[in-house]
């Protein structure tokens, strides 16, 4: 029997993006001089050549229904001469030439229910992951995190009232890919791997996985005359490392997966090099479908940033200014054992010096 | 054969609240097609139980080993079937957008067709290493799927221990602080490394990630093992019209807080205006009649801070380039890393410039191929080896730049400091 026909994959690679640009983008490529911020949700840009270009910058949903995509699209359409981009947060921007169309755009983006805003001064959207819907080791979800968070911090999006822009992610557990954050929102598992013995054997490579465990927690053992593995539980760091290598590894639990706030993380080398964000609350329960626990703590640090950081303070700038201790006062959020680093390079965190602010 | 949407109590609280729903749009899909149906009853399941169904297989398309998410359903009855069949498989196609995400509305309607079409009509715009995430596909419909987005121009992204899918920011398109063209060297380096993303055979994940300035909105330095930067080595250019427009609406004392007292490096400076000549190296810029500022240019850190808050009246230099970094990556195993400068400054205007930012790309890829242990990052590599080894593999040259500073022990074997030594005098003499 013949074989069915493949087609051969054509390797394009990552598409040039000239045809899909707008016009006045494409003709002034690299040759921008100026932008200002009109007003929340708006940029402006100048080039050399006088062209000038607004930007409308709108929040979505991430994961979009086809009809949703469409919707955006008309309205790109009828006020926005047909062009999108999307910025790394999966905000949407449509561009314009004439300034005469950002109002009937905003009109229209409002309209259809689409915040515009995420500029400048603003909690922009928050990064996130796939959580319950897509992935295969998710300790909570995302996109339920992101919008009951986002509905919290709405006025923040569409305002521009903090001293510096804000990111927030979320991750739907340790690996953290929903990355570094002015205030991130983690999983943090609270007790070992539930070890189903039975599969070990059949599922994981057991040698790889006792490699994965960041502090050589986890050995070979013969359980029920099986071959698996055993976790010493007092190393364990319940970092959940051991079960994308080897589902039998439980990690994940209703109860014991808990929801950690981070801050203070920013990847821009603006004023003070890049930084990591920092853990500042753990124990939060993993509360769907709106998290309201979590919410509280993100608006409390987020409404003390807001009224106590000066201009241009980014969440890291605010805190580097005012001390770890009055970020804990401030807050109101209790500073315990578990903030002082233990892991290797920690003494590199510790205050070597009488630098104490009273 | 339509399916009724089971209750969904504990999602439909997600559709209150003035943020768009994702939830709503799960819905509307579920008028559509069962598999949506089936999805938001596993979802729901869930958010009751707090617990993930997936897992994981072995999914793909022809001629390539990576890029599909594969997703089957692991919420089954006592007979072992799934309880939501129609969405039992739910893959996902990693696909590669524009550099840069452009879209015309013609082109993200074709692409919604093909996804109506083949999959389940939803799509993320986009996933956290960029890619577009056409999400919830049968095994059998995933070859026709990608055919179609194939044939349109696009191709899969990565996944799996491969190069990724990429990165950069919007940058020349529309920012005056583009340092370089950034979708072009994204195209160039990625789209020279597709054998490598397409049949993942490397010992981890290895991404690039593109940013045209320090400020690097697509924060590069932590999320990619490979960061290319923007930068300049030249004077920061100023615009005294902007600038004077910039000091009559802000004033002295923003002036002070928001700019001099805020340069992490001090090279910022205000003056008062008395018609001598600056010195060489400064940027000088009048703000009124009396008062100037000044950039001593050699202190200047490139930290973009005062390029933002007075933007156009300061700009970028003329001479402008890249710095690379090599190590960043999220906290498995080692901890969170930064990648560090490997490259202080290199130019990347012409052809032959990319040409010189691929072939460094290729070799640190294959040095990583040839010497990361099995799930070790790029800079979990570099911290077992060392830095020096590292750049002396790559016959990259050690410069200061590269270390906040020398070391602070004394545990090293010097024997050859005197080669090492004529090894630097002679880089300084050929520089």
């Amino acid at each position: 029997m013949a074989q069915p026909q493949h087609r051969l994959p054509v390797e394009h690679g990552a598409p040039d993006p000239m045809p899909f640009m707008h016009p006045v983008m494409k003709k002034n490529y690299g040759k921008w001089v100026y932008h200002n911020h009109p007003q929340p949700g708006v940029l402006y840009h100048r080039a050399q050549s006088g062209d000038e270009i607004w930007t409308v910058k709108a929040g979505t949903q991430r994961q979009m229904d086809h009809q949703t995509v469409r919707k955006l699209c008309d309205i790109a359409d009828r006020y926005a001469d047909g062009f999108v981009r999307f910025t790394a947060r999966s905000n949407i921007e449509f561009m314009v030439a004439d300034r005469g169309k950002v109002k009937p755009l905003i009109g229209a983006l409002t309209e259809a229910g689409f915040p515009v805003g995420g500029t400048a001064n603003s909690v922009s959207m928050i990064a996130h992951t796939q959580g319950w819907l897509h992935c295969d080791i998710p300790g909570t979800d995302a996109s339920g995190v992101v919008k009951a968070l986002m509905d919290e911090l709405y006025e923040e999006f569409v305002g521009c009232q903090m001293p510096n822009r804000v990111k927030i992610s979320t991750s739907c557990c340790e690996i953290n890919c929903g990355g570094q954050a002015d205030v991130a929102i983690i999983v943090q598992h609270t007790k070992p791997p539930k070890i189903n013995h039975d599969l070990v054997a059949n599922v994981c490579e057991r040698p790889a996985v006792v490699a994965r465990c960041p502090v050589a927690a986890i050995r070979p053992a013969l359980v029920n005359g099986k071959p698996s593995l055993e976790v010493d539980e007092k190393k364990c760091v319940c970092c959940g490392a051991c079960y994308p290598p080897c589902p039998p590894m439980q990690i994940n639990d209703p109860e014991y997966s808990k929801i950690a706030v981070w801050v203070g993380g920013k990847n821009s080398n603006a004023r003070i090099r890049p930084t990591f964000h920092k853990l500042v609350a753990a124990g939060l329960p993993n509360n769907p479908p709106r998290w309201p626990e979590v919410a509280e703590v993100v608006k409390k640090i987020l409404g003390t940033y807001k009224k106590d950081g000066r201009p241009w303070e980014r969440v890291s700038d605010w805190i580097e200014r005012i001390g770890w201790a009055a970020f804990f006062r401030k807050t109101g959020l209790p500073f315990t054992r578990h903030h002082i680093d233990d892991w290797r390079g920690a003494r590199s965190t510790l205050n070597a010096s009488t630098h104490i602010r009273f | 054969m339509k399916k009724t949407l089971q209750e969904t109590p504990l999602l439909d609280e997600l559709e209150q609240g003035p943020w768009p729903s994702f939830v709503t749009g799960l819905k509307r899909l579920a008028q559509e097609n069962d598999m949506m149906v089936d999805l938001l009853g596993q979802l729901e399941t869930s958010y009751r139980t707090r617990t993930g169904y997936w897992k994981g297989g072995t999914v793909g398309v022809y001629g390539y080993g990576a890029g599909v998410i594969p997703r089957f359903t692991e919420l089954k009855d006592e007979q072992g079937k799934p309880m939501f069949p129609e969405a039992a498989e739910f893959h996902t196609l990693r696909v590669q957008p524009p550099a840069g995400m452009h879209y015309t509305t013609d082109l993200l309607r074709r692409l919604c067709d093909v996804w109506v079409k083949h999959g389940s009509g939803l799509i993320a715009f986009h996933g956290q290493s960029g890619d577009i995430m056409f999400q919830g596909a049968k095994t059998a419909n995933v070859q026709a799927a990608f055919d179609e987005l194939n044939e349109l121009g696009f191709d899969l992204g990565g996944a799996g221990a491969d190069v990724r899918t990429s990165m950069s920011c919007v940058g020349a398109a529309r920012c005056e602080m583009s340092c370089y063209d950034e979708q072009r060297a994204l195209r160039t380096v990625i789209n020279s490394n597709l054998d490598d993303m397409h049949r993942p055979s490397l010992p981890y994940k290895f991404k690039f990630k593109f940013s045209g300035c320090p400020n690097d909105c697509v924060n590069s330095i932590q999320r990619s093992d490979m960061a290319v930067i923007g930068t300049w080595r030249d004077a920061v250019r100023t615009d005294e019209a902007l600038a004077r427009e910039w000091f009559a609406a802000h004033g002295m004392e923003e002036l002070i807080d928001n700019v001099i007292t805020r340069c992490p490096s001090k090279a910022i400076r205000l003056k008062k205006a008395n018609g001598s000549e600056p010195a060489p190296q400064v940027s000088r810029v009048m703000l009124d009649d009396d008062h100037l500022l000044e950039i001593d240019n050699p202190d200047c850190v490139r930290c973009m801070h005062c390029l933002n808050v007075m933007p156009g009246a300061l700009l970028p230099g003329a001479d402008r380039g890249v710095t690379i970094l090599v190590g960043g990556k999220g906290v498995l195993k080692i901890g969170v890393s930064m990648g560090t400068v490997v490259v202080p400054f290199m130019k990347l205007e012409t052809e032959e410039d990319l040409t010189k930012l691929n072939e460094l790309a290729r070799k640190v890829l294959e040095f990583f191929a040839e010497n990361a242990l099995d799930h070790e990052r790029i800079g979990e590599m570099i911290e077992r080896i060392g830095l020096a080894n590292f750049l002396e593999a790559l016959d990259l040259p050690v410069d200061p730049s590269m270390v906040l500073h020398p070391r602070t022990n004394p545990y090293v074997r010097t024997d050859d400091w005197d080669e090492q030594v004529a090894k630097a005098k002679a880089r300084q003499d050929g520089a």
